[in-house]
């Protein structure tokens, strides 16, 4: 007969398997978009799989910059970073608003989520169409407008919920302590919220910088983002994997390193998010 | 220093009509408790006071100065709250200091006016932590703190102990009266536990259903219960209310209960009510007008009563015994060994003196 300590013993070694095995299925193609980036092109191609480089080499990276391929990512970080900047700014204020003196009546906040249930592809031509008259169509300006109209709802709505766990009267001991509305927003609501902030910014922030369909429709060579670019690299007779790859790691890191910096917080704002409605 | 007057003010919420009409002059320095159950318009009255909530109609005038118009910032009032409302993401001196920053108050002059009002609450050597690591009492001092470091026209407070348990919510109520003493500030405290107010006001401002019930120093009120809500409100154990006649008795007045019982009115009080005689009254008797009858005492105005002891409920320095009276349960305050077993015959004096007679019909005390 095991004894309990034993069987929690082997329980646990048996979800250490568990997770160690799924961490490596999942870490995997990781891996290897890492891998092939530092590879000469004759690693890339040996078979049977060089698991690693023989030595690592820069050169797929060092062409990208050349060939004006690294802008594409300068561009992403442009129109995401300051779309998400943007959004996060006017939803906040938005759902402060809707959360504090009902603006809109009771179900303004379900109409707004509503809007970002709307599938791109129904309104990407008619956007194609006005940015067409607007004048908008490959420029930083267009982009970011879109981006942050479609990201508005979703921080809307993220932070509606945030506001709402808020302590009313942490908001009222500040008003009467001498603060303006917009003090309290700034010293209260923004400080009890940081963490759902940083949640629903980095969502804002992934939602524009993996967005495929708007980018490619609306830029043509000056604004065109990574994800557009990436596709050039797909050829009818050829596909440039060292290119593929080094441009998906120079794609992938801005979102890692901003994960890895804000995932205390992060964590800690879905888990918010979770509870409520 | 300011004195606050409330010209009928009323308050909706929707279509509730919260606070009607109230009418208000709190002179300058008096520590004046709201009191009322929930729902009757009390913290609405105090919110409104604050400016966290606009009347409908009415005025408000803090120190001869209209400032229902104003936003609360511009009110020069302090306020603590039920929930303590402390910043979690501040250190207790940060807290305390909020509202002196947010007023721009000189550097130099935060840090000593922190210190002095953490030294009133002996929060000193709290003011490095951060309200998670304090316990309920000290983050209520801390709360008070926040308010009295600033030098308000008004101060006020929304039930700011019903979160405490009941010893420390006795040792802050002598904290908070002690406060005022030192301050000498003019104090508004909404609660709706009536022996806060009755501890704590220089003035009682009972309200009921939106309207001001009866305001007066608590043991006028106590005394001199305006109506029955009054009457019954106020008291531990509340006043027992019988169903009653008034009747000639004896040469005087008397009431007569149902199961019969006549008990006598005193002289002094016979005179006023001798046009009511044979109409019904509801007969108010509080719990420790109600003792023991010791043998060969008589004195105007005492009636004697065998009672069937149904009840017990000692408290140690009391006891509380529920027996019929009129075929109504009433409570009376007992010594601790007066009684002590249930089914227990004793003869009760019941001090009429101090009976307060309703008029059923108005409520109001005859």
């Amino acid at each position: 007969m095991m004894t309990i300590k034993q069987r929690a013993t082997i329980r646990t070694a048996l979800r250490l398997v568990a997770a160690v095995v799924i961490t490596l299925i999942f870490v995997f193609p990781m891996y290897w978009l890492f891998m092939i980036s530092f590879k000469t092109p004759e690693e890339i191609y040996s078979f049977p799989p060089k698991w690693y480089p023989g030595q690592i080499h820069f050169a797929n990276y060092a062409v990208l910059f050349k060939d004006g391929d690294a802008k594409t990512v300068w561009n992403s970080l442009v129109v995401a970073g300051s779309s998400t900047i943007i959004a996060m700014f006017l939803g906040t204020i938005c759902a402060y608003s809707i959360a504090r003196f009902r603006t809109g009546g009771e179900h303004l906040a379900n109409w707004i989520i509503s809007q970002r249930m709307i599938p791109p592809i129904a309104v990407v031509f008619p956007i194609f169409l006005l940015f067409v008259w607007l004048h908008l169509v490959d420029t930083y300006i267009g982009v970011i407008i879109l981006y942050t109209a479609f990201n508005l709802p979703y921080v809307i709505w993220m932070m509606r919920g945030y506001i709402l766990d808020i302590p009313k009267a942490l908001e009222e001991s500040a008003l009467v302590d001498g603060c303006t509305r917009w003090q309290v927003i700034w010293k209260v609501v923004f400080p009890m919220c940081r963490a759902g902030l940083f949640a629903t910014a980095i969502f804002t922030f992934v939602f524009a910088w993996n967005d495929f369909l708007f980018a490619l429709v609306l830029t043509r060579s000056e604004a065109t983002t990574y994800t557009v670019q990436i596709t050039h690299f797909f050829g009818g007779q050829s596909n440039f994997w060292a290119k593929i790859s080094a441009m998906s790691v120079l794609g992938t890191l801005p979102i890692f390193i901003a994960v890895a910096f804000m995932q205390r917080y992060l964590v800690r704002g879905i888990s918010l998010g979770a509870v409520k409605g | 220093m300011a004195d606050l007057k409330i010209t009928a003010l009323h308050k909706y919420y929707g279509g509730v009509h919260a606070v009607r009409g109230i009418n208000l002059e709190i002179p300058a320095g008096e520590f004046t408790v709201l009191v009322g159950q929930s729902g009757c318009g009390k913290s609405t009255l105090l919110r409104t006071i604050a400016g966290l909530e606009e009347l409908d109609k009415g005025s408000i005038e803090i120190g001869g100065e209209v400032v229902h118009h104003l936003p609360p910032r511009d009110r020069d009032i302090a306020m603590v709250f039920q929930n303590y409302a402390l910043y979690p993401y501040m250190k207790v001196f940060d807290n305390i200091a909020f509202g002196l920053r947010s007023r721009k108050t000189p550097k130099a002059e935060i840090g000593p006016k922190v210190d002095r009002a953490a030294g009133m609450l002996g929060i000193h050597h709290l003011l490095d932590r951060y309200p998670r690591q304090l316990s309920g009492g000290q983050l209520q001092r801390v709360a008070i703190g926040r308010a009295i470091v600033r030098n308000a026209r008004l101060y006020l407070f929304d039930e700011p102990l019903s979160n405490l348990d009941a010893q420390l919510r006795d040792e802050m109520r002598g904290e908070i009266k002690r406060l005022h003493q030192e301050l000498g500030k003019t104090m508004i405290y909404v609660t709706h536990d009536q022996i806060e107010a009755m501890t704590m006001a220089d003035r009682i401002v009972l309200m009921r259903d939106g309207v001001i019930e009866q305001a007066g120093a608590p043991l006028d009120l106590f005394e001199r219960p305006a109506t029955k809500y009054v009457a019954g409100f106020l008291g531990s154990p509340s006043m027992n209310f019988v169903e009653a006649r008034l009747v000639a008795h004896g040469g005087g007045l008397g009431t007569l209960l149902d199961d019969g019982t006549a008990l006598p009115l005193p002289p002094s009080r016979s005179e006023k009510l001798s046009g009511r005689i044979d109409q019904s009254v509801i007969l108010g008797l509080r719990p420790e007008h109600m003792n023991r009858a010791h043998p060969g005492e008589s004195r105007s105005g005492l009636a004697h009563y065998a009672a069937t002891i149904e009840l017990l409920q000692p408290t140690g320095s009391r006891t509380y015994a529920t027996f019929k009276l009129g075929g109504t349960d009433v409570v009376a305050e007992l010594q601790p060994h007066d009684v002590t077993q249930i089914n227990q015959k004793i003869e009760l004096s019941i001090d009429m003196n101090r009976a307060v007679l309703v008029d059923p019909s108005t409520e109001k005390v005859l």
